[in-house]
């Protein structure tokens, strides 16, 4: 074995172990070897599956991403939905407000118009009322008249007709 | 006495040939230096450029590679 | 080995190469084509991390990953992104040849940090083996594609006429240095940091120096670490830029 290691050495020694020509042929065969095995297993196990994990993770981030755009497409179609209730919400409350109010307005009116009516028959009634108690009061001035005319002629001694003085009386009344 | 004259020979002539190493270095010092300063005037294009100085270097090494080479076969091979 | 050095009577050890001396691991012998050395210990171990990498740690297919998964999963993206980036959408058919090519050298770089163990892609049989690998397999690809419309990436048709001979020259021999550089680089850089750890190493054996090498040591492997992944990323773009010449030899 000694005898043999120190063969190798002086060749070695005598140049480069690079260029001993003699160890060329195997490095060669099993460079290949190696290369060939390498590449075999590059080919059919490592290449297609790395190939694999990434374009499967591209596509899981890409996909991640469309629904994050998805969500917040809906995020934002939900607000409009929210805003647009909101400003419908508002018109209709408007709106209410202002029938109410034109309701209380129409009943306003009508109550006022019926007070109104109302009013003017109680004043007529209260006019046909005075021209009622008007009317007896002349009445009530005839008899007086009539009666103080003939109790006068009668204290007077005078003879009167009733029926003379009643005319009489109604004469000068109207005159 | 004559293969030591060439012994001596090849020694003196391996020292020479390493200084070729120099002028590898002079010349990869220079792509590298150029790179730089260009890179720092433009630094958007200097990444797509790495390659190209990569290159550059490989191209400059080889040459001090060869007058290195040279050193070892006068060395031991001659 | 010891013994030699004793003969020799010098104080330091210097066996910087040592280190990459291929060794049968069973017995000894002479090594021969199918024998089981430490260059198959080693490889076989980068098999083991790059299986440990992206198949163990992937086997639980999260969505949301665990650690070793996402660091899997880096290494996916990131030569995934450099294929599509340097070599156009119409290379991403070579991607896997290309993940093998990188994971096995940044496996292998970084085993070879491991203290006492065996860098294989400090070889330049082993570089040199996957560069002509890469070089042929880009040309072929070429030819195939475009048929000899190819050769017009030699033939800049941009260049003044006079001066289009030269410049296809010129491509031409850059072209068929592509595998050496791309070669030498890789082993190169590999066998020059591992040397240059195993000598300062060697210094620590005089007690004064000592402290300075153990950091000078510390300060090397950090570089080295950096380096072990440049260097498998410089090799895989390197690869990229030369698919896309394969692919749109049109300038």
């Amino acid at each position: 074995m000694a005898s043999n290691t120190s063969q190798v050495a002086e060749t070695a020694s005598a140049g480069m172990p690079q260029l001993d020509f003699s160890s060329f042929g195997n490095q060669i065969f099993w460079l290949v070897v190696t290369l060939v095995v390498i590449y075999v297993i590059l080919t059919r196990l490592a290449l297609p599956r790395i190939a694999d994990v990434l374009a499967e993770r591209r596509e899981s981030i890409s996909n991640d991403i469309a629904a994050a755009e998805d969500l917040k497409l809906k995020a934002v179609e939900a607000e409009e939905a929210y805003n647009k209730a909101l400003s419908d919400a508002r018109i209709e409350a408007s709106n209410i407000v202002a029938s109410a109010k034109a309701d209380m307005k129409a009943e306003l009116i009508s109550a006022i118009a019926n007070a109104d009516v109302e009013i003017a028959e109680k004043v007529a009634e209260g006019e046909k009322i005075i021209q009622e108690i008007r009317a007896n009061a002349l009445e009530s001035v005839e008899d007086v008249a009539k009666s103080t005319a003939s109790a006068l002629i009668l204290a007077l001694g005078g003879k009167g007709d009733p029926k003379s003085v009643e005319k009489a009386v109604a004469s000068e009344m109207k005159g | 006495m004559e293969g030591d004259i060439v012994q001596m020979g090849a020694y003196i002539g391996a020292g020479l040939a390493c200084t070729g190493m120099g002028g590898a270095a002079v010349g990869v010092g220079h792509v590298v230096g150029n790179f730089l300063s260009g890179a720092l005037r433009n630094p958007s294009a200097a990444a797509g450029q790495t390659a190209t100085m990569f290159i550059g270097i490989a191209f400059a090494e080889a040459l001090g590679i060869f007058s290195f080479l040279v050193a070892l076969l006068l060395m031991f091979a001659v | 080995m010891a013994s030699e050095v004793n003969s020799e009577g010098t104080g330091l050890e210097f066996h910087p190469m040592d280190q990459f001396i291929v060794k049968p691991l069973f017995g000894d012998g002479p090594v021969l084509w199918y024998t089981v050395t430490n260059v198959t210990l080693w490889m076989g171990l980068s098999v083991v991390a790059v299986v440990l990498l992206l198949v163990i740690g992937t086997s639980r297919r999260a969505i949301v990953p665990s650690r070793s998964q996402s660091i899997g999963e880096l290494a996916y993206g990131f030569v995934y992104k450099m294929v599509e980036d340097v070599a156009g959408k119409d290379a991403v058919g070579y991607f896997p040849y290309i993940m093998t090519l990188f994971m096995f050298i940044v496996c292998a770089n970084f085993l070879g940090l491991v203290p006492m163990s065996f860098t294989t892609t400090s070889h330049i049989a082993v570089t040199a083996v996957m560069a002509m690998g890469v070089f042929l397999s880009v040309t072929l690809i070429g030819f195939f594609k475009h048929g000899f419309s190819f050769l017009s990436l030699f033939w800049i048709s941009s260049a003044p006429l006079p001066l289009r001979p030269v410049l296809a020259l010129i491509e031409i021999i850059s072209y068929f240095v592509r595998p050496v550089s791309h070669s030498i680089r890789l082993a190169g850089n590999m066998m020059a940091g591992h040397a240059v750890i195993k000598v300062f190493a060697a210094f620590a054996g005089i007690a004064v120096i000592a402290p300075l090498s153990v950091l000078a040591i510390t300060a090397i492997y950090a570089l080295e670490i950096l380096v072990s992944f440049i260097q498998a990323y410089v090799f895989a773009i390197l690869t990229c830029v030369y698919l896309k010449d394969a692919l749109h030899p049109h300038h």
